[in-house]
């Protein structure tokens, strides 16, 4: 579990132009379990997920992963090794020449003996679908191809929690299946634990819990359906809904009587099938 | 307007890391037109408008701005100013000590007075959605997502004629995204701005583009309207891209015998369809 007691947290603590950001927040990522983060620009999501693996550390209360407070120097490693995290920006996290190395570059430095890391390289590279790029330069990659690579690294560490913020901001809508394909992959086979962080509401619909920050707090909490009923509030708070969700909240506002949790097409099909069919059988009667 | 023709770009030509990242482009671009451009990762979408924009010297071919060779020195001034691109990661380019000074990075080099300055400051920082405080900030201390709206706010500062836009909005909450989109939607109406966005969301492209272009492999793939383009699903799915879930979903209501029309590609147009075959319009 990774939990946060009153966690608190300013940038430029102590200095003039200190920025409250995190002010006594309590929350708890359950082993195994796959949460998604949602909230708009500077509503405190990467602030957060920055506390989960020590880059930040809090200015009150504290962070535990597994029990380890992150303010413990010496667990940095501990910490690290346990907690993955997959950035906004691939450029910053990419340090090798060659695609490879910079995905072996993680497992070396935990000391993974070396037949093991060319497998685990490998299969990284495959489960994001960059295997056939192995030996490129990540450098000539386009912006969505480096995106991968960077998972890939995080994936070949094998951490028991993997932190992902907006990993699939540049990639192409198939790529972007695929990544999260991969991620809640990782999260059903092996067991490993998911916070993603993004703005596509859509790939926040297969998740077990959805988390909405505004100004550095939580507003809402719960499953997509909970969650995603809420158009409204949503939309207050600067976000979205899928767009099926957002049609049948069109729908239900010009008095057609569908359900409000409907968030896959298929689902949203079947619904307004069951409407349409019905009315158009009463229409028959009274023709 | 934008012509080009038999335009190939190939990346470390004759090195071991030789790669043809744009094959045979030929393109017309109206002015005032809206054009979307789709395409999988590595399509050649980003080297394509730097092309235009005068950053990339083609390989062979050639790109005429309103009738203008971009990389023959004399006309080079003049468009200099004329074609405007906001890059794919954006912030990467920020680098000043304040927001303020980063918007005005581009006014001034136009050599503009400082009362002008402010006022194109203030505008795009309006158009993109930063608040006033946001401008004494260093850009280092702003969240991802408004480091992006400052990074778009310096090229819309410029005025361009023409706007390119790499992947604006990957990063961007909804209502920002949706805000950007909708105040560059109104410059490109009231300034007649001819707009070219690169994006990956099927979604903004299909509410916003007048013209779609779809990118594979370096080609251009096909070119269209909206509703043509992403009439054809199957095809998109297999180079890399879908079409909006909405499409999707109309086209199954269809399958499974709802009379709606082909080719609806935006939740509005999907709902008013779907209101009237119920008897709620
Ligand atoms: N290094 C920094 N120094 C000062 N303030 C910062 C710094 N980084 C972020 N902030 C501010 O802290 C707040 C929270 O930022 P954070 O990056 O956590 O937001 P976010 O929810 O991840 O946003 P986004 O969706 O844009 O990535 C924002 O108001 C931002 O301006
Ligand atoms: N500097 C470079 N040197 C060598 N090859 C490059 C370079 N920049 C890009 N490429 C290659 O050229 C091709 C086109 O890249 P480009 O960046 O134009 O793609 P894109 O369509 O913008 O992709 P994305 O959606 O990921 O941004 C890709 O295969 C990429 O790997
Ligand atoms: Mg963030
Ligand atoms: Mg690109």
């Amino acid at each position: 579990m990774i939990e946060t007691k009153n966690l608190e947290f300013s940038y430029n603590h102590g200095k003039e132009n200190e920025f409250r950001v995190l002010k006594g927040l309590n929350f708890s990522v359950k082993k195994g379990s796959f949460t998604v983060i949602l909230g708009h620009n500077g509503s405190g999501k990467s602030t957060l997920a920055k506390h989960f693996n020590a880059i930040l550390l809090p200015c009150g209360g504290s962070c535990f992963v597994e029990g380890l407070d992150t303010k413990d120097p010496s667990l940095l490693w501990e910490i690290r090794k346990r907690v993955g995290m997959v950035f906004q920006n691939p450029d910053n996290q990419i340090v090798a020449t060659v695609v490879e190395e910079d995905v072996a570059f993680g497992p070396e430095n935990l000391g993974v003996k070396s037949e093991e890391i060319r497998k685990r390289v490998d299969n990284a590279l495959k489960a994001v679908g960059m295997y056939e790029y192995r030996k490129s330069a990540p450098h000539h990659l386009s912006g969505g191809q480096k995106q991968r690579v960077a998972i890939a690294g995080i994936i070949a560490m094998e951490p028991e929690y993997i932190v992902l913020d907006e990993p699939t901001a540049m990639l192409d809508p198939v790529g972007r299946k695929e990544v999260i394909k991969t991620i809640t992959n990782l999260n059903k086979t092996m067991g490993i634990t998911i916070v993603l962080i993004t703005h596509y509401m859509d790939e926040a619909v297969g998740a077990d819990r959805v988390v909405v920050m505004d100004g550095g707090e939580i507003i809402m909490d719960g499953t997509p359906r909970e969650v995603f009923r809420q158009v409204k509030a949503l939309k207050d708070t600067g976000l979205d809904v899928p767009q099926v969700t957002e049609l049948c909240y069109i729908l239900r506002q010009n008095g057609v009587d569908i359900r409000d949790d409907v968030l896959t097409v298929d689902e949203c099909r079947e619904e307004i099938i069951k409407i349409y069919n019905k009315h158009s059988a009463k229409g028959q009667k009274y023709d | 307007m934008i012509k080009i023709t038999n335009l190939n770009y190939v990346y470390s030509a004759g090195g071991p890391f030789e790669k043809a990242a744009l094959v045979d482009i030929n393109l017309n671009i109206e002015k005032g037109r809206f054009v979307g451009i789709i395409g999988h990762t590595g399509s050649g979408k980003s080297t394509l408008v730097q092309v235009i924009c005068g950053l990339l010297k083609p390989t062979s071919g050639q790109v005429l701005i309103d009738g203008k060779n971009i990389y023959e020195d004399k006309n080079k001034k003049e468009l200099r100013y004329k074609v405007g691109l906001v890059f794919q990661y954006p912030e990467h380019q920020l680098f000043e000590e304040t927001v303020y000074k980063d918007i005005a990075f581009g006014p001034k080099n136009m050599n503009l007075d400082e009362e002008e300055i402010k006022r194109r400051v203030l505008y795009a920082a309006k158009v993109v959605g930063l608040k006033e405080r946001h401008l004494e900030k260093s850009p280092f201390d702003l969240s991802g997502g408004q480091k992006r709206r400052a990074a778009i706010a310096g090229v819309i500062a410029m005025k361009p004629e023409i706007l390119l836009l790499d992947e604006p909005t990957a990063g961007l909450d909804p209502k920002g995204r949706d805000e950007i989109l909708r105040e560059i939607k109104e410059l490109h109406k009231k300034e007649n701005l001819t707009v070219i966005l690169i994006s990956h969301s099927m979604e903004d492209i299909a509410k916003l583009a007048d013209t779609v272009i779809v990118m594979n492999k370096g080609k251009v793939h096909m070119m269209g309207s909206p509703k043509e383009i992403f009439a054809k699903a199957n095809e998109l799915r297999q180079i890399g891209l879908n079409a909006p879930s909405i499409s999707e979903l109309c086209q199954k209501l269809r399958d499974d015998g709802m009379p709606l029309p082909p080719n609806i590609i935006t939740v509005q147009d999907a709902a008013e369809e779907i209101l009237k075959l119920l008897g709620k319009l």
